[in-house]
């Protein structure tokens, strides 16, 4: 079971979307797990075959436990899949957990004798998930047969309810556990400062207007851009704290934190902000806020933010001064855009102006550090098109 | 007809050559010291007596030529049956049944038919070395335009001979050396049998043990032992190694799903490949388990009673996969 983030102790499994005997690689979809941040879909990190599924379709399971094994072909034992980089140190499973990892018999390849699979077909039942006890653990008549006979009734039972919508009270509870550890252990250091956005406003009405409508930029992603740059630039801002100090991220993986509509806050990574376009990073957030509100968010956009950029939009407030969601080290916030006074050459001009915020770990920078970034920022929004 | 009575193999074989010889004028056999010293395996003991030097001939040591003979008188009508010691001296006789009984009547395009009888001892147990042991059927039923029998049963070395030599082709019996000692009750009920099919001898649902000749016996003994683990296994007759009678074989996989083929021939090219093949090609769907051989080890038939016992399928080889078949460890 992944850690989904630093406050999630353990899982609901509500969907398997793989069966033994499957092939899975890198980024398939696995498992859908409920959380007190919904429904999210888990991928898998490594490369196999399916030889079992550990944990049952309703189970709750504390993070860090054995939930599927996966082999690689050729090789005899199954390793358990352990190999979700889940950003934030996870827990390790309670030593009363059953050690399943030897007694499983060793990976068979998932061989189906040709009248099993004939009769499985006869009987409407899917071989591929039976233990085999004919030849060589191949999947036999017999096997089909008792799988039949066990499986009737059992398809009696009711579903367990799966993809639920967020539940707003669960997701308070997970936003406050985080929060409070954020602010219990986090010594914070907040920076802030406030950027001309006149040439980048200037540049996006420009492109936009260049572009039919669903091509159009927000200047939101700009300031993900931006951010994501300087962060580069300044990479002791960029990582997790753990008991082994600051380790900078393997990427700037930014966790853009997305309202729900319901109340509630999520923040699915984008991957390698840095190195996306504009336009890639404009269609990254759209599909993200659209999966976030409707509950089809990954394991993988869930654990493996770096840094966390939070942008309170049109309506939002003038500043922000955020709480950093650990095991991060640092948040950039973005208050709401707006033309104010702004002293351009000798002259007080009407500019349009963000206020720019970090909330960083003093553990790991000092101020010297934060603010570097937020220069760099500003530095970067002053040329659009470089972005 | 009177009850029946306790028979030997050979005696059955004995009664099926006076028969033929007693039944039709134009039969004679011939071979090697068939006349006066009775056949090699005492098959044809008395019947020189009986029937005189025209009939029952003794024949030089000179395969190719006496089984030429035999060609050459079955081309105008006679009806030769020729006895060849052992299926390692058929070896030179090769040419003879090969280029001329099996081909003449199709190169004749039908207007030549050679209905010719060989009987052939074959097969290993006697403790006669690598000269006089193997079992070199599997190669004959390679041949297209022969007829190869495998008499196992009693009821098959007493009718077989009558039915070959009503076959207008060429027939081959090759008569599994161990058997000649074998007694039993001939049914009385039985005055013919078919050489067309293979024949289920013991019924089971568990898997289907495939045999011939002397191996027959010993799929027996081991569906025996099988049924005290309460495993049923099917055992078939084989009969007619060419041509083979598949749907037979064919309609026991699709009932037990898993097959043991046993040929005491080697396993490399032997008929026991092809049986298997012609599963795997039209039983594939039917299969639960992978297809198993029992055949003879790939060497020289060694002298020394163990080692003879150790090359050739056993009981227990058979017991053993099969029952890996069945239930895997």
């Amino acid at each position: 079971m992944p850690a989904l983030g630093a406050d999630m102790e353990a899982g609901t499994l509500v969907e398997w979307l793989i069966k033994p005997g499957d092939w899975v690689k890198r980024g398939d979809v696995v498992a859908v797990v409920e959380t007190q941040k919904g429904a999210i879909e888990i991928e898998i990190f490594s490369e196999g075959v399916v030889s079992e599924l550990v944990v049952p379709v309703g189970a709750k399971v504390p993070v860090g436990s054995l939930i599927a094994r996966i082999g690689v072909p050729g090789e005899a034992p199954t390793p358990p899949v352990t190999a979700f980089p889940a950003a934030p140190p996870t827990p390790a499973p309670p030593p009363t957990t059953t050690p399943v990892a030897t007694a499983l018999p060793a990976l068979r390849g998932g061989k189906i004798t040709p009248a099993a699979r004939r009769r499985a077909a006869e009987l409407g039942i899917d071989p591929a998930g039976l233990l085999g006890t004919g030849v060589e653990g191949a999947v036999s008549v017999a096997d089909v047969e008792a799988a039949a006979a066990h499986s009737a009734p059992v398809s009696l039972v009711a579903l367990p309810p799966r993809r639920a919508g967020f539940d707003s009270a669960e997701m308070r509870k997970a936003i406050a556990a985080a929060m409070g550890r954020s602010k219990r252990e986090i010594p914070h250091y907040y920076l802030s400062h406030t950027v001309d956005l006149g040439a980048a406003l200037a540049w996006l009405a420009a492109f936009n207007d260049s572009q039919p409508v669903p091509n159009r930029l927000l200047p939101a992603v700009l300031l993900l851009k931006a951010s994501a740059l300087a962060l580069r630039e300044v990479p002791q801002l960029n990582g997790a704290y753990g008991d082994g100090g600051f380790k900078p991220g393997p990427g700037i993986h930014v966790g853009w934190a997305i309202s729900l509509r319901g109340g509630g806050l999520i923040a699915p990574a984008i991957r390698d902000a840095d190195t996306r376009s504009l336009p890639e990073l404009m269609s990254v957030m759209r599909d993200l806020v659209q999966r976030a509100r409707a509950g089809g968010l990954r394991s993988s956009e869930l654990a493996s933010s770096t840094v966390t950029v939070t942008s309170l939009g049109d309506r939002g407030a003038e500043t922000v001064m955020g709480i950093i969601y650990p095991p991060q080290v640092a948040l950039i916030g973005y208050g709401s855009i707006g033309s104010r006074p702004w002293v351009v050459g000798k002259r007080v001009k009407p500019r349009p102006l963000v206020t720019v915020s970090l909330a960083a770990d003093h553990r790991v920078s000092d101020g010297h550090i934060g603010a570097l970034l937020l220069i760099a920022i500003e530095r970067l929004l002053q040329e659009p098109e470089k972005l | 007809m009177s009850a029946s009575t306790q028979i030997t193999y050979r005696e059955a074989c004995r009664q099926g050559l006076r028969d033929a010889l007693l039944n039709d004028p134009k039969t004679f056999l011939m071979g090697e010291d068939i006349g006066r010293y009775g056949g090699c395996y005492a098959v044809t003991k008395g019947l020189l007596d009986e029937f005189g030097e025209e009939r029952v001939r003794d024949t030089p040591l000179s395969e190719s030529a006496y089984v030429g003979a035999g060609i050459g008188a079955a081309l105008v009508g006679m009806r030769p049956i020729v006895e060849i010691m052992t299926v390692n001296f058929s070896l030179l006789a090769l040419d003879q049944i090969i280029n001329n009984a099996a081909t003449i009547p199709h190169m004749s395009g039908g207007q030549f038919a050679v209905p010719l009888v060989i009987r052939i001892a074959t097969g290993g147990g006697r403790r006669v070395a690598a000269q006089h042991s193997h079992s070199l059927e599997g190669w004959y039923a390679h041949i297209p335009g022969l007829r190869i029998l495998a008499p196992a049963v009693l009821e098959d070395a007493r009718f077989m001979l009558a039915a070959a030599l009503a076959d207008p082709n060429p027939v081959l019996i090759f008569e599994h050396v161990m058997l000649y000692n074998i007694e039993g009750e001939l049914d009385p009920a039985v005055t013919s049998v078919d050489i067309a099919h293979a024949k289920v001898r013991r019924q089971g649902t568990d898997v289907t043990v495939i045999a011939y000749g002397n191996g027959l016996f010993k799929a027996l003994t081991a569906a025996d032992t099988m049924a005290t683990e309460g495993i049923e296994a099917e055992v078939i007759d084989l009969r007619v190694l060419r041509p083979l009678d598949t749907a037979t074989l064919l309609a026991s996989v699709a009932k037990t799903r898993r097959c043991v083929i046993v040929d005491e021939g080697w396993r490399s090219g032997s008929l026991a490949a092809e049986i298997g093949m012609r599963i795997a090609e039209q039983a594939f769907f039917d299969l639960d388990a992978p297809l198993r051989r029992v055949c003879g080890r790939e060497v020289p038939m060694p002298y020394a009673a163990h080692l003879e016992d150790a090359a050739l399928p056993q009981p227990a080889d058979i017991a053993a996969a099969a029952r890996g078949l069945v239930r895997p460890a």
